[in-house]
């Protein structure tokens, strides 16, 4: 049974791990392992998974071009997950847009450091990225401010779905024997020399090994199991605005200010729904779920937007959000095994999480392996092909049978609202539906489909939508 | 992929595009295709259930999904061919659109395509406010659908934003629903829609707080609160379950924006001249999408107008313009004009035919005295004492095509009192 839903028993078998959080890293996660043939369940503590730090991000592939050094934890993983995205997106049917990035310098202080910025990009392997001159940046870029001074180009930098590709990572665990179970949340748990018991809302687990995904509450869970961690999430509020999909054509490449010590700072780039993302920004605070968006800070981001790229004046904003990354007092990861407990934390995992997922997954299994678990892969594993719904590329509107377009901005299908409630994975709620097929996401924010959601959703996600029928 | 040709194409089955299709069809012209992107024609005043409605078109008040459904016979009686449920995803020159269907994409060419695809309100992201992100958010028109259309509560307490006469519709919307409102709130002094609106929210037993804006939402799943400003600065806490964004309408030209077609980026519909031609003269735009917002009355008439112009273009009595004159605006206080475009008349001097628009409509940025006045340099071709409240339609009647004929440039000023 891939997913136990509310009314099913918990399963009473010993698993050989147990991942905890569906957040990206705990989707790439499950899928390393039950690839690698291991019996894995995941648990999640929401009605849905993505719904913590990898609910809100750029959506960049980094290439880790301004990573920490080689030999760092996150540099590694870096590497690893992007080569590994390119790998296997088109089995998965994910997309990737290969924009390219320009680190743009606005000043001769900022130019002065792209050369640093160029040395850091070769140390890290990313041999391809090169300096270039006003005039190329305006030549590529011609929506560009006059006022930019030089760049430093990353070719490699690209754009993915942030939603399809943990889900599909997921999908691809569940299908080939990983479970999941949501609304599920850990209240605690023991190791007894042997196997883990965890405690959790909807009773007891067994699991030989534990993988700690828990993201923004990864230091919790440690002090829960293991009685201690060598972190503390430091949450860090990123703030973003969209703009419609008017304003796509304004742009190829994604732009990237030089960085500062604490942030990469304000990002104007494309998605892979054909939109303009203009963020983050970078707040500490210390709430975990607190993403509330601050008009102030709306503002100022446009009005960085609109001196990066002037052409933005004219162009509406369709929607705006906040991330909470978990990052913590450290600047690398806190990946981490706990040999006496079976027990490993994925913690600190900031900004970069979701180009270095898959890398991460990797290199905890490498590390699993070598303190000799052992696992036989499956044969002939499968590869389920996710829905696309990014800009470029066949859409279902254009299909036969697609049951006419429920929501008009993104172009989503009566077929695709269905088949994602019905299908694997199906959301937990209106927003893992909207991650899922886009419904609702555009311009007009479920002005024109709002009402035939609530009828298609009815007694499928929670919360409904509507608090009464007359 | 399917391909088809007909005569006229008119994208969106609202009061403006069915007024237009059925006066077409009834000039003779055969072969207008009207298309509409929902289930069920009618456009807005589907869902609007209350009164009242049809009082320039049928002469007695309706409820709007009725004077829907009259608008939608009376273009089906008079030959008009309906096809709902085929959204238009592409315009582009030489006059093709591509349409996606429940069968998948179609092309279709037509000899004229018509856009009446309305407005839409402004939504919250887009109004930037403060908060989280809770369920219970919406506009006027998606609670109006989810009331009438399908019968469902998205919220019992919430809070009105905005005083125009949608938010009125709104608030009837909520009585006919059981829902209360706790307030209706307003940043301005005044009420935006006519002031003796002031009294429908009190007999309603909602609080009407002017100078007062919404400074943020709070909420987990649910909104559960708001945070109210008001102008003298002081802020207080309003429990409630939801937020209705009514009103501050904008053109739904999604398909103008991704076209070939010249935009006004004032007013964010399409440029047309005094015919309802766009850049493009094989495309014409009516109703809502050029002045967000008016009565659909208002977008009926106005539909009518223009089926004129596009049956003198059809027989040949409306030849393309040799010549046009952008008008420019002459005071940030006009937020936005229509029409943009002065066709300027022929230079063999032939008669044209009369222009559906005979004026101008104006929007201002707010409430504002004074005299409006088009300009060719110092010579007055039009002017105009008024006093105008925001979001509400200022008319300035335009010179004669052949008047125009020496003019070099165009502006409209506007002085304040």
């Amino acid at each position: 049974m891939p997913e136990y839903r509310a009314s099913d028993a918990l399963p009473s078998d010993l698993f050989d791990i147990v991942v905890i959080g569906s957040g990206v890293v705990g989707c790439a996660m499950a899928r390393r392992f039950t690839l690698e043939g291991a019996n894995v369940l995941v648990i999640e503590k929401s009605a849905d998974m993505l719904d913590g730090a990898s609910k809100a991000n750029s959506a960049i592939l980094h290439t880790g071009f301004d990573a920490p050094p080689p030999g760092s934890q996150e540099h590694g993983c870096l590497l690893e997950g992007y080569r590994e995205y390119r790998e296997i997106h088109a089995r998965l049917n994910l997309p990737l847009l290969e924009c390219g990035a320009l680190v743009m310098a606005w000043n001769e202080a900022e130019a002065e450091r792209l050369d640093e910025l160029l040395q850091n990009a070769r140390r890290n392997g990313v041999d391809s990225a090169r300096l270039i001159g006003a005039v190329e940046v305006r030549a590529r870029e011609p929506g560009v401010s006059a006022s930019v001074v030089a760049a430093l180009e990353i070719p490699g930098e690209s754009v993915i779905d942030p939603w399809s590709a943990p889900f599909a990572y997921l999908l691809q665990a569940l299908e080939n024997g990983a479970s999941l179970v949501r609304a599920c949340e850990l209240v605690g748990g023991g190791f007894d020399g042997e196997e883990w018991t965890l405690e959790t809302s909807r009773g007891r687990l067994r699991a030989r090994q534990v993988i700690n995904c828990a993201g923004l509450y990864g230091d919790r869970v440690d002090r829960m199991l293991i009685g201690a961690s060598d972190f503390e999430i430091r949450p860090r509020k990123g703030q973003f605005v969209v703009f419609d999909k008017s304003a796509r054509g304004l742009l190829k490449s994604i732009l990237l200010p030089v960085p500062t010590e604490i942030t990469k700072g304000v990002v104007v780039c494309p998605t892979i729904f054909g939109n303009l993302l203009v963020g983050p920004t970078a707040e500490e605070q210390d709430s975990r779920n607190d993403a509330s968006v601050d008009a102030a800070q709306l503002h100022a981001l446009i009005e960085r937007g609109k001196e990066i790229l002037p052409a933005l004046r004219q162009h509406a904003v369709t929607a705006a959000y906040a991330g909470i990354r978990p990052a913590s007092e450290h600047k690398d990861y806190r990946i981490r095994w706990y040999p006496q407990q079976n027990y490993c934390c994925v913690g600190g995992i900031r900004s970069t999480g979701l180009s270095a997922a898959l890398g991460i997954a990797a290199l905890v299994y490498r590390q699993y392996l070598d303190r000799g678990n052992r696992h036989r892969p499956p044969a002939d594993p499968c590869w389920p092909r996710v829905s696309w719904i990014a800009e470029a590329g066949p859409r279902d509107w254009q299909q036969p049978g697609n049951g006419g377009i429920v929501c008009h901005c993104e172009l989503v299908t009566r077929r695709e609202i269905r088949q994602a409630l019905d299908g694997p994975l199906a959301p937990g709620s209106l927003s893992g539906l909207k991650r899922r097929t886009r419904a609702g996401m555009g311009r007009c924010q479920g002005f024109y489909c709002s009402a035939e959601i609530c009828e298609l959703t009815e007694g499928r996600i929670s919360p409904q939508l509507a608090v009464e029928a007359t | 992929m399917n391909s088809r040709q007909c005569r006229v194409a008119v994208i969106g089955a609202g009061p403006s595009g069915l007024a237009l299709a059925s006066e077409l069809a009834a000039r003779g012209i055969s072969g207008v295709l009207l298309l509409e992107r929902e289930a069920d024609a009618g456009g807005i005043p589907r869902h609007c259930g209350h009164s009242p409605f049809g009082l320039r078109e049928f002469h007695r008040p309706m409820t709007g999904p009725g004077y829907a459904r009259r608008l939608v016979a009376t273009a089906l009686r008079q030959g008009v061919e309906l096809r709902s449920g085929a959204a238009v995803t592409q315009i582009g020159p030489g006059r093709r659109l591509t349409l996606s269907t429940t069968d998948g994409v179609e092309t279709l060419s037509a000899e004229k395509i018509i856009l009446c695809t309305g407005n839409r309100e402004t939504p919250r992201s887009a109004r930037l406010v403060s908060g989280s992100r809770p369920l219970g958010i919406l506009n006027t028109g998606a609670l109006q659908a989810l009331v009438y259309l399908k019968r469902r509560l998205p919220f019992r307490r919430p809070i009105i934003v905005g005083s125009e006469l949608v938010s009125f519709s709104a608030l009837l919307t909520c009585r006919h629903a059981g829902i209360r409102p706790v307030a209706m709130i307003d940043s301005e002094a005044e009420v935006a829609a006519w002031r003796g609106a002031a009294i429908l929210p009190l007999l309603l037993g909602t609080r009407l707080l002017l100078n007062t804006s919404l400074q943020a939402i709070h909420g987990g799943e649910r909104v559960e609160a708001a945070t109210l400003l008001s102008r003298d600065g002081r802020s207080r806490q309003l429990d409630c379950d939801g937020i209705i964004f009514s009103g501050r309408f904008v053109s739904e030209s999604s398909l103008v924006r991704s076209s070939h077609l010249r935009l006004d980026d004032a007013g964010g519909g399409p440029l047309i001249d005094q015919f309802g031609r766009c850049s493009d003269p094989d495309y014409y735009a009516c109703g809502n999408m050029l002045h967000p917002v008016d009565t659909a009355g208002w977008c009926w008439a106005e539909g009518r107008a223009t089926a004129a112009s596009v049956a003198a273009s059809l027989d040949g009595r409306l030849p393309l313009a040799e010549r046009s004159l952008a008008i420019e605006a002459g005071s940030s206080e006009i937020r936005y004009f229509t029409p943009q475009l002065l066709a300027l008349p022929r230079s063999d001097g032939s008669a044209l035919p009369a222009p559906p628009h005979r004026q101008l409509q104006i929007r201002m940025q707010q409430d504002a005295a004074g005299r409006l006045s088009l300009r060719d340099g110092e010579r007055v071709l039009a002017s105009r004492e008024i006093r105008a409240r925001r979001e509400r339609r200022v008319l300035l009647p335009l010179p004669s095509i052949e008047s125009l004929r020496q003019c070099r440039s165009v502006t409209l000023d506007f002085e304040p009192a």
